[in-house]
């Protein structure tokens, strides 16, 4: 693992894949959703308009960067290449898929896995947002390995309990931060 | 007052390559030889519309009407993704119960085409059904495999009660003449299908069909008056969507809903589907003699035997490997083979269901047949949170 090596792909240069539901800063991923400023709930993707909660009249949805990590909810692949609009890559590499369960923000986001597999995934690990390149070009966000213990991303740690031991583990070469 | 199913139809489930409509009139026509009842006689009728990965296609109610012959009957289309034949279902009942009149046709029918569902051509980025693709590659069976996963996880369910499943499923579609899949399988041969999502294999994962299912329903007392059986009435139809915060990752959504601000509801969506048809019909899971759930995967099957109250959450496969959810044993689940022998087609899907309620509830089930079959319950969820379970009692 050699984070700034790989962090050099998420350059300024790429162009995201989709406007407005994550941003890079500096070498940082950060998914974009948005918070009601009445009720706090969030909502990824980014929302406009009505706040979906029922007992909430708020229309107020402010942007807001997510929990930069989380714990696996539950993960698979995709062994056949996705029918179109996906461009798989060829030769195909089977896309691992992981959905991350963000404490703070209480809700679970479905992502890409990048350089991981489902050999190498469990329930309730942590990962840490990431960013990398669909086939044909444009940059989308990924849950990765984390990079070094105790780095979050907005607001408080992303996780509690259960995966303490974790988090070390990504950065072999214990560089970790991501300034 | 209850509304009576009068008759049931289908068109065998298959890979047909021919327009949804004639699957629908055939299992129409079917449907009114078995109640004893002509076209003519139908005030109402209603199509579940196909559709394509979301989106309704044609309009079914007028494109049934047409083709059974003009004949000035009322009619509605309705779309809710696989529980648009609950959907059309109720607003037949509901119709039927208000007074409006006595004799409904309930229509669905689909042809498929091959391979994974995948969104409407063209770009459509505002479309979050065709962004999953586009951004994550995630199909149906993804989504079907992060829930096989989780139950993996939590409940130590393995790879070998997943292929149960289907062990199970493909021995009961071997009885049914409906089905598409006849034959029947060993575990073996599941678990060395090909690995499509993992940890779901080819084999653990349902079709795309071709396939069309009608059911006649009437007043009580018009079935009276023509001396039509009334043996089997529908006792509930539950068409919930869910509670705020739903906390399960639904297809075709990147994230589910925040519980920063609202816990979770008591129960989560399927389970709150069932549980509303219960309320309805004034029964409970132990009251139900089989079951017909949406078994879009093997492990789906035992995450619904849990969500309609048949077993404890993580105790369904203690159910299956006991045996209590196979023909002949307590609480049959899928008596009709499930859609592991049938292929999903979408709007036929619910009705099919009702189909297989009302045979066994009649004791016409054949080698099928579930001993002294009282309550039936046929329970689906559909993309964008339409629920669906009917129950059916004799």
């Amino acid at each position: 693992m050699q984070p700034s090596k790989r962090l050099c792909h998420i350059g300024s240069m790429d162009t995201p894949a989709i406007d407005g539901w994550f941003t890079v800063d500096d070498d940082t991923v950060h998914l974009i959703g948005t918070r009601c400023a009445e009720c706090r709930t969030v909502c990824f993707p980014p929302r406009t308009g009505f706040c979906p909660n029922p007992r909430c009249p708020g229309e107020e949805l402010v942007p807001a960067r997510l929990s930069r990590r989380g714990t696996v909810w539950s993960y698979t692949d995709a062994r056949y290449p996705p029918p179109a609009p996906f461009v798989a890559a060829e030769p195909y590499t089977p896309v691992t898929l992981a959905a991350v369960e963000l404490a703070e923000e209480g809700i679970v986001v479905l992502g890409q896995v990048k350089d991981l597999t489902v050999d190498d995934l469990h329930v309730g690990m942590e990962l840490e947002l990431t960013a990398g390149p669909l086939a044909d070009g444009p940059l989308v966000w990924m849950w990765g390995r984390p990079r070094g213990p105790g780095q979050t991303g907005a607001g408080a740690p992303a996780s509690t309990g259960g995966t303490g031991g974790t988090g070390g583990t990504g950065g072999t070469g214990g560089t970790g931060g991501t300034t | 007052m209850s509304v009576v199913i009068a008759g049931t139809g289908m068109h065998p489930w298959g890979k047909w390559g021919r327009p949804f409509a004639e699957y629908g009139v055939a299992a129409a026509r079917a449907a009114l030889r078995d109640a004893g009842l002509e076209w003519t006689d139908v005030q109402f009728a209603v199509g579940a519309d196909t559709i394509r990965n979301g989106y309704p296609g044609f309009i079914a109610g007028a494109t049934f009407a047409q083709a059974l012959g003009w004949t000035g009957a009322r009619i509605a289309s309705c779309y809710a993704a696989c529980a648009s034949g609950a959907q059309a279902l109720d607003i037949a009942r509901t119709r039927i119960l208000a007074g409006l009149c006595d004799v409904a046709l309930v229509v669905g029918a689909d042809s498929t085409p091959k391979g994974f569902f995948r969104p409407v051509g063209g770009d459509r980025p505002d479309d979050p059904d065709w962004l999953r693709f586009r951004l994550l590659g995630a199909t149906n069976p993804a989504y079907f495999a992060l829930y096989a996963r989780r139950r993996m996880a939590l409940y130590g369910d393995t790879s070998q009660d997943f292929a149960a499943v289907k062990v199970k499923n493909a021995l009961a579609g071997s009885l049914n003449e409906n089905a598409r899949y006849r034959r029947t399988v060993t575990a073996e041969e599941v678990l060395a299908s090909p690995m499509v999502a993992d940890p779901l294999r080819l084999m653990d994962i349902c079709a795309t069909s071709d396939g069309g299912a009608a059911v006649v329903l009437v007043s009580e007392e018009y079935a009276r008056r023509r001396g039509l059986s009334t043996a089997v009435r529908i006792a509930a139809v539950s068409t919930v969507t869910p509670t705020f915060p739903n906390t399960v990752l639904e297809l075709p959504c990147f994230a589910t809903d925040s519980t920063a601000a609202a816990p979770p509801p008591e129960r989560a969506f399927r389970a709150s589907i069932a549980h509303a048809a219960y309320e309805e019909a004034g029964l409970g899971p132990a009251d139900l003699s089989f079951a017909e759930v949406y078994d879009l995967s093997t492990a789906l099957e035992l995450d619904w035997v849990e969500d309609i109250g048949l077993a404890p959450p993580g105790e369904a496969a203690k159910l299956l490997r006991a045996g209590d959810t196979a023909l002949g044993g307590r609480v049959p689940v899928n008596p009709s083979g499930g859609l592991a022998s049938f292929g999903e087609a979408i709007p036929a899907q619910a009705i099919a269901q009702v189909c297989e309620l009302t045979r066994q509830l009649r004791g016409t089930a054949g080698t099928r047949q579930v001993v002294n079959a009282r309550a039936g319950l046929a329970a689906n969820q559909g993309l964008f949170g339409h629920g669906s379970a009917i129950i059916a009692i004799t």
